[in-house]
Parts: C-alpha cells; structure tokens; sequence
C-alpha cells in the first residue's frame, strides 16, 4: 500500500483585520490597539491515508473541516506542519466551483473538465458519459444561469466525478439533487471507492459517511478530537443517526 | 501516531505539497485551460449589453473623434501630416496598455470563486486577462493598416522592426504590471482605483494626442529623459515609426523633428528593463498567492 495523504502536525490560522481604511488603521495603531485578530482554523491536526482510504471528516459549522480540505487540495498552506499527497486531486471541494453561468451545459463541460485538470482529449473521450450521467442532454445548449440549482449539481457532479483523480475530496456534494439522482451518486461514489480512490468526504449526515466511509476523523474547533473507524467517529461527533436510509 | 512518508517511486509518482507553486511555465503547460478561460472572458465581458462586443471599437471611436477634433481646434489644421493616423496609431498602443492594466489588476479578484476553491496557477488570470486585451485590439490593427495604407504607407523593413518592438514592449511590461497589481489587488483592493488614476496619466503623458516635436521643443534634460522612461511613450513612438512614418511625405524631415534619437536602442533597453520587472512581478506574485485563498 502506499501513502496518500500526509497531515502533519498542522496548524492554520486566519488572521483578520479589525479595521478596513487607513483612517482606523493609523488611530489604532496610535492608540496602541490589537490591529487584527486572529483564530486557529486547524490546530496540531495528523493523520495519514493509504491510497484508497476513505474517511470522513464530520464536526460542527466552523470546526474547519473546510479549511482542511483546501490545505490538502492546495488552495491554502497550512503555517506550520506540513501536508504532502500523492497523485492527482480532484477539487471537489464544492462541486460547481468552476462552472460559468454565462457558458452554455456544453461549453461548461469542457472549461470546467480543464479546470479540474482534465485534457482536452480526456474531455472529449468522456463527454457522452458526463452527459449521460448527468441526464442533461436536453439543456446542454441553454446557458447555466438559466438552470435549476438541481440541474446545475446534476452536471457539476458528472463532471466532478469523471476526473481521473487518485484522491477526491468531497464537502457536502449529496446535499442537493433528487432522490434518484443522489442515490446514483452515491453508487458513483462507491465505484469510485471500489477503484481504489482516496476519499475524504465532508459531511453532516452519520448515514452517509456510514456508508461510504471505514474511518472517521472529528474536528472540534480546530483540534482533532477523535479519529478511528467511521462508526465510533459518528458516535464522537455525537450526532443521532439520521433517517435518510433510502440513499442506497 | 506514526505516519510512513515514504518518498521512493510509486506508480502515482511521489509525495509532494500540493500547494507547490510553478509559475507562469505552469500557465503553459496548462494552455487548454487558458485558451477556454480566454474565451469565457471574451464572451463574458458584454453580454448583457445590446451591442455587445461593439462597445469595445465604439469607446475608442469617441475618443478618437474627441482628441482629433479638440485638439486640431487647438493646434491648428496644418499643425502635423496625416495626424488622424499619427493619433490612432498611438492610441492602440495606449488602449491595448490600459486595457491590459485594468483588466490584469482585477482579474485575480474577479475570478475569486476559482482561486478559493481550485488549486490552479494563479498566473492563468492575469495572463488570460492580456490575452483577452489582446483579441480586442487585433480588429483595431486592421483598421490601422486599412487607414495608413489609404494614406499612402509603405512600409520599409523598419517599420516592421518597430512594430513587433512596440508589441513586445507592452507585453512584457502588461504582464509585468498585470502579475504584480492583480496579486496586490487582493490585499489592497484600493488598487483598482489607483489604477484608473494611472490610465489618465498616461493618455496625456504619450505623444499620442500630440506629436511628440512639442516634447522636444518644450523639455529638455532631465524632464525629456523622464519622459522617454515611459514604456507606453516609446511604444507609441515605435508605432508611430511603423504606422505613420512611412505615410508623411519628407520623412527626412519627420524623421529628425517627431522621433526622437536611438528609438530602436531606446525600445530595446525598455525591453531589457520589462523583462528583468517581469521577473520581479513573478516573485511578488509567488509571494503574495500563497494567502489569496484566505484574503478573497
């Protein structure tokens, strides 16, 4: 087996400026006030996954399990410690990040397949299968901005998921889209999984990251305060199982 | 907890930071995706607007009447041959400068939604950014050429030495001034206005609106050196020597009276310093990235 994601001993802080213009700036530094404040998104935060490891990262709003999802895709740096992956990332941090309401479904696949680190023959080699799977071939031609928030998940997962990444990092993506669809998704997610892919999966729901996940890890503002398996990680976080059993 | 770090050969390659930084040869190597950001721009910039992509010949148009109208009423009508050509000429360059510095200062912040979520080069925004400017002042060209040809151009090889400098010139020094202002952007959006500020000064501080035979009457020494340090100004002088040089009827004459001396060795060093400016802005860029995702 080998390593897929390094977290090291990390720790992010943001830093936050208290004052906006020059005018309060210059009055408090005069003053000798605190010019910024500062909170530690992620504190001391380590763990490792072996390529095709999943694991869900679960805690409250604001307990940075977002933050620690960019510091692994590369959008932050974590100030101290050190995050290493191995392979390609797919950025799903959000799905849709990179779609253009202006662009038409079509045009969205190939600059948002780019945008996800896909080639233009990779793109072209998949484009019916994203089309497929997004059941969208009807409004391919309509721009974006005209789309239901449904349908626009619809294409952006399809496209997400038909990245060839080794490591997915998911925040929420089951959280929109119809019954059938999200069930489709999660078989994706599975296949994906079956493949083995490196899966670190964001989520509110003790069901979901029951089923797609073996580990667990939970954040508390900042810190880690449980990681194990999947299911003691949900009895952790302290959440009661939710009832949306149907998401096979 | 013990975590195995190997970094030996593995079929998916090695560890490595995912947030590693490469630069503008990152935007090369990513060129599918600049050429789609590009046209995602090109649409995007008017299309809630009923003319469209026309607004952006229909401005310059304006301001093309306005400086050859105001200022011919000030000058006088005989006061400089074929000076409809002369004053376009200069305003490409200056329109495609500004263009480049308006659109590169923003073009970070604009596309936050990317740069929060999506590990990409950076440098793809700014880049795209000149690119679009680019396209636009391609049609501008044209109708340069169609002008200068109506008034009898006929080019020497000079001219085309001049013209390709004139370019090469403001791309460097418009991708130099783009990386740095669109990474500073982000921590001092106060930028953007300076910016504007900026594209005033420098319409009245090329010899476009005017010939530059006043600047070599009225300054001299340090001022007329000063003068010539502005990229933009030997830009347009070189695209003055390739459009509307070759159009006047003594170009001795001209020569000697609306040029200034050593212009190519002039454009040359302006070259030289944008290209050593470029790779400072890379470094500022480079710099300043790393905390784009947390200040947007």
């Amino acid at each position: 087996m080998s390593t897929s994601i390094v977290v090291d001993h990390v720790t992010k802080s943001f830093k936050i400026a208290r004052q906006k213009t020059l005018k309060r700036l210059a009055v408090n530094a005069v003053k000798g006030r605190q010019l910024t404040d500062s909170f530690k998104a992620l504190d001391d935060v380590t763990f490792g996954l072996e390529q095709g490891d999943s694991i869900g990262l679960m805690g409250l709003n604001g307990s940075g399990k977002s933050t620690l999802l960019k510091l692994i895709s590369g959008v932050m740096s974590p100030d101290s410690g050190e995050v290493l992956t191995r392979g390609r990332i797919a950025g799903l941090i959000e799905v849709g990040a990179g779609m253009s309401p202006d662009l038409s479904g079509r045009e969205n696949i190939f600059l948002n397949g780019a945008i996800l680190g896909m080639s233009e023959p990779e793109i072209n080699r998949k484009f019916d299968s994203i089309v497929d799977f997004s059941e969208m071939e009807k409004f391919l031609d309509r721009e974006v901005r005209h789309y239901s928030s449904g349908q626009f998940s619809r294409l952006a997962f399809s496209i997400a998921v038909h990245t060839d990444s080794d490591i997915f990092l998911m925040d929420e993506v089951l959280a929109v889209g119809d019954q059938p669809f999200r069930r489709k998704c999660m078989r994706r997610i599975r296949q994906l999984k079956a493949e083995g892919r490196t899966m670190v999966y964001v989520s509110h729901s003790p069901s979901q990251v029951l089923k797609l996940c073996e580990r667990g890890l939970v954040l508390e503002a900042g810190k880690m305060v449980f990681e194990g398996s999947a299911e003691d990680a949900v009895k952790a976080v302290g959440y009661t199982l939710d009832t949306d059993t149907e998401d096979d | 907890m013990t975590i195995l770090k190997s970094r030996e050969a593995e079929p998916l390659g090695p560890l490595v930071n995912p947030g590693r930084v490469g630069g503008l040869g990152d935007v090369f190597r990513h060129r599918y995706l600049l050429k789609l950001l590009v046209h995602k721009e090109l649409r995007a910039r008017y299309q809630n607007s009923a003319i469209g992509f026309a607004w952006s010949y229909v401005k310059p148009a304006i301001r093309f009447i306005m400086y050859y109208w105001v200022i011919g009423l000030l000058l006088g009508p005989k006061s400089l041959e074929n000076r409809a050509l002369h004053i376009f000429a200069g305003m490409i360059m200056v329109s495609f400068f500004t263009n480049v510095l308006s659109a590169g200062t923003k073009s970070v912040v604009k596309n936050k939604a990317l740069v929060r979520k999506i590990n990409l080069p950076r440098e793809m925004f700014p880049v795209a950014s000149i690119a679009v400017s680019f396209y636009h002042m391609i049609p501008m060209y044209v109708i340069a050429i169609i002008g200068a040809l109506l008034f009898g151009w006929n080019p020497d090889l000079g001219a085309f030495v001049a013209a390709a400098l004139a370019f090469v010139i403001i791309m460097v020094w418009g991708l130099a001034v783009a990386l740095a202002f669109s990474a500073m952007n982000v921590y001092f959006r106060d930028l953007s206005n300076i910016v504007e500020v900026l594209q005033t000064t420098i319409t009245w501080t090329t010899p476009m609106i005017y010939p530059f035979s006043i600047i070599k009457d009225r300054l001299s020494g340090v001022l007329y050196e000063l003068y010539l340090s502005n990229p933009l100004s030997i830009a347009v002088l070189l695209n003055d020597r390739a459009l509307w040089l070759p159009t006047v009827a003594h170009p001795k004459v001209d020569r000697v009276t609306e040029l200034p001396a050593h212009l190519y060795e002039r454009g040359l060093a302006m070259l030289a310093i944008g290209l050593v400016l470029l790779w400072l802005a890379q470094r500022v860029f480079s710099r300043l990235e790393g905390r784009f995702a947390e200040r947007l």
